[in-house]
């Protein structure tokens, strides 16, 4: 079986600052990490490989310095690693994105199972997966819990839609975008890292993929327009009550701003 | 309540029980009626502290507000001969916080304001009831960094001078006693004083300000400390270092110890530590593979600084027998074994009955002899035992678990196996305590393990600040 797992290089800090004014992103530092939630997706891929045998691969598309998440990927224990960069991939919005990255995926031959994190700390869209999935025409299953089976045709896994705990069964080739808890992941060794020092991660520009028509990516292939970008609204109103009976009204006015349902 | 005199253990003077004029005078000298608690409206909480085992309730709780306030109540009981045990958050293994012989607990919660910070001086002064936490909090934008780093961030910074606290910043950083320049003392009599000062350096007689360090509120009780700050490092790595066995782990500390840039801590974990620690956090552990670990976390300016001694302490520990090193380098994978390793002590608490702690330290050679020593102890007895600690500082937390003995049985196998460990300490050049301090659940051995001049030393200090024997009385000497 082949996996391949998306991941995503992002600020260290969660917390980006937006200027009020200009709603220019303030990246207080350089500093980079690997999207916390595509950990999950890695841990999931090492997992399946494990019991299953076969190929783990990571692959990312960013510029060049995201390299350095592919190498974390190789000191966790993938195979192979690829980054997908080319100037021509710029200001890509989210179908841009997940158009480059499926083309991408086309040119690693037979792949068996993708596997994407649940959302990104800067996008934070969520909406990546389902959209390579699209492009490729393979099913997604979003949200994903728990791996109930794996076999070499199809896997039957346990999506958390919110309100409902769903269990799915797939044909593979399929997606998956698993959530956050689904399996502890494991640190980046060491030992591994160093092992793979010189092992290579492979770059794949605009010239690699079957389309190479420059307007289906980068801002020209970005039908979104960002209109302003600003932080959201924070409500600090509050009301402060004294005097007798502070539960009775409190749960009256739960009640009365429908925070509370009458159990069945 | 007890209801004859009692009298301390250094027999100075009876202890009287309040009669109801007392509180009618202490009700006097405090202002808000509502911070003075009188017998059962008194809650459970202040009977006992995190020893649990030892249970005493006081006679009235007072909770102070201001230096003038103390020294008004140890006035009053100075003159009348009642004990006065001060108190933080009550978060002490040695029952230090407990009003033993009833009388008048001083809460200093409520004394909790950030007074000074003196950039220039890298100084902070704060009333004894600021937590550890607030003080990280508050730091935080600053650029400043309070280095001591006990497990419990919501203990008193009082409680925390009181007890020279260590935690997991000790090797590189020192502890509390390192980061106290000065120190308000109301004494026994009622009479204030500021002891060191903001200067660096000082050889001006007899360290008052180190005596009271440690004194575990039998001295006088702090009401603001001065506290020296250094910059904050901006970057830190842990490294997660699995081995095949515990001996294997402790063995390769002192080469881990001697590389460029002393690290800020080197923990020692063992599995069954991890697993009741994962179990109670309901959160796995991220790896499982080897049956002892080291957790040793760098510190510095930049990630290149920090990953040269990364990579440095990783090549010592391979060659010392290592299996791997793991890297936790961002904020969630440092969270994830350093949540689980915050959590020891509530998990073992959790996975038993009852438990009592040995907190030795010993030469940082002799950890694996210790540890070995005690799972002898543990099969010759009976009596189930589990460890972590400090390897990089040779303090060892050996807690012994009472599962399913009955008291009496519990009770015989816990001393026996206390008294094996504290005499080997004592033989190897070991001190009955790292960091949590002797209270009372100690004082044996502290006694039997100091020279009897030593002793007397101590006794006559206790007289010398508290001639009367009423602060804390009952504990360490
Ligand atoms: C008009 C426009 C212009 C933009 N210009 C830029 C720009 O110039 N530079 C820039 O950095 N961003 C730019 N963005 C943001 C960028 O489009 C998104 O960050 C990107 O599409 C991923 O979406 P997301 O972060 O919401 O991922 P999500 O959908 O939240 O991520 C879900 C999962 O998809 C996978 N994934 C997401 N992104 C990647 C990736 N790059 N490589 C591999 N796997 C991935 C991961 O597994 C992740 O967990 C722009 C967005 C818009 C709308
Ligand atoms: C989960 C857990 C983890 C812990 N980890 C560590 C650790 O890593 N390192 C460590 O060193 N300790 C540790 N401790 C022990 C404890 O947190 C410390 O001893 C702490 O310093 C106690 O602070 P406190 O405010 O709770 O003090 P209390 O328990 O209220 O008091 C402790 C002693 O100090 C005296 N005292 C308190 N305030 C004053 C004052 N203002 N003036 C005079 N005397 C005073 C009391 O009389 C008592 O003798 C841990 C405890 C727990 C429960």
């Amino acid at each position: 079986m082949t996996i391949v797992a998306l991941i995503k290089q992002v600020p260290l800090t969660s917390e980006v600052a937006l200027d009020p004014k200009t709603g220019v992103i303030q990246r207080e530092s350089g500093e980079t990490k690997m999207n916390p939630y595509d950990l999950y997706a890695l841990e999931t891929a090492l997992r399946i490989s494990q019991t299953h045998g076969g190929k783990t691969i990571a692959l990312t598309m960013g510029p060049p310095q995201a390299e350095a998440v592919v190498r974390e990927a190789f000191a966790m224990g993938f195979d192979e690693g690829y980054l997908l960069t080319d100037r021509a991939f710029a200001g890509s919005d989210v179908l841009a994105t997940s158009h480059a990255l499926s083309q991408a995926i086309r040119t690693l031959g037979q792949v068996d199972l993708i596997i994407t994190g649940k959302q990104t700390t800067d996008g934070d869209t969520g909406q990546v997966g389902a959209e390579v999935s699209e492009f490729l025409g393979i099913p997604c299953v979003a949200a994903v819990q728990q791996l109930l089976e794996i076999s070499e045709t199809s896997i039957t896994a346990t999506s958390d839609t919110g309100t409902t705990l769903m269990t799915v069964r797939v044909e593979l080739p399929a997606l998956i975008a698993v959530d956050k808890d689904i399996h502890q992941p494991r640190l980046p060794s060491y030992v591994r890292m160093k092992q793979t020092e010189k092992r290579q991660v492979r770059r794949i520009t605009l010239a690699d993929l079957p389309d190479t028509d420059r307007t289906h990516y980068g801002l020209e292939g970005s039908p979104t327009q960002v209109v302003k970008i600003f932080p959201p609204e924070s409500n600090t109103d509050f009301a402060l009550w004294t005097g007798v009976d502070i539960p009775g009204r409190l749960y009256e006015y739960l009640q009365k701003e429908k925070f509370l349902q009458e159990l069945a | 309540m007890p209801d004859t005199p009692v009298t301390t253990n250094t027999g100075n003077l009876a202890l009287r029980t309040l009669e109801s004029h007392d509180i009618e005078h202490l009700r006097a000298l405090v202002d808000d009626p509502k911070r003075i608690i009188v017998g059962n409206a008194i809650h459970e909480d202040y009977s006992h502290d995190e020893l649990h085992t030892l249970v005493h309730a006081p006679e009235v709780l007072i909770e102070a507000v201001s230096t003038a306030e103390i020294s008004a109540i140890m006035r009053y009981a100075s003159a009348k001969g009642i004990a006065v045990t001060a108190r933080g958050q009550g978060t002490g293994l040695v029952g230090g916080a407990v009003s033993l012989h009833g009388g008048i607990m001083l809460s200093l919660q409520k004394m909790n304001k950030f007074l000074e910070l003196d950039v220039e001086n890298m100084l902070l002064t704060v009333e004894p009831g600021v937590l550890l936490m607030e003080i990280a909090e508050y730091l935080a934008p600053t650029g400043l960094f309070y280095p001591p780093d006990p497990g419990e961030k919501s203990a008193t910074i009082g409680g925390n001078i009181s007890t020279n606290a260590g935690g997991m910043r000790a090797v590189k950083y020192g502890v509390t006693r390192d980061y106290v320049r000065s120190l308000e003392v109301v004494l026994a009599s009622g009479e204030v004083v500021e002891v060191g000062g903001k200067v660096a350096k000082n050889s001006s007689g007899y360290s008052i300000k180190d005596l009271m360090i440690g004194s575990e509120g039998t001295l006088g009780i702090i009401t603001k400390a001065t506290l020296k700050l250094i910059g904050q490092p901006k970057v830190t790595v842990s490294l997660l270092i699995p081995f095949p066995d515990l001996g294997a782990a402790i063995s390769a500390v002192p080469a881990i110890l001697k590389v460029r840039q002393v690290p800020t801590a080197v923990e020692f974990m063992q599995r069954e530590v991890i697993e009741a620690a994962s179990e109670y956090l309901g959160r796995p552990f991220p790896d499982n593979s080897a049956d002892a670990y080291l957790l040793v976390s760098c510190d510095g300016p930049t990630r290149r600084i920090v990953d040269e001694s990364v990579d440095e302490i990783a090549q010592v520990a391979l060659g010392h027998g290592a299996i791997d090193a793991f890297l936790a380098d961002t904020p969630e994978r440092q969270l994830s074994v350093w949540s689980t390793r915050g959590t020891f002590l509530e998990a073992i608490k959790a996975s038993t009955s009852m438990i009592d702690e040995c907190d030795v330290v010993v030469p940082r050679n002799e950890v694996a002899s210790f540890i070995t020593f005690s799972y002898e102890l543990q099969a010759k007895h009976g009596l189930r035992l589990m460890s972590f600690g400090h390897a990089g500082d040779g303090n060892l937390h050996i807690y012994a678990l009472r599962d399913d003995l009955d008291e009496a049985t519990w009770t015989t196998r816990v001393e026996a196996v206390f008294a094996a460990m504290y005499d080997r300490a004592h033989a190897i050049g070991g001190k009955v305590s790292g960091e949590h301090g002797i209270g009372f659940a100690k004082m044996r051995y502290l006694a039997s393990s100091e020279q009897e001049p030593t002793i007397r030393l101590m006794q006559a200090i206790k007289r010398a600040f508290d001639p009367q024997g009423i602060l804390n009385p009952g504990k360490i000497v």
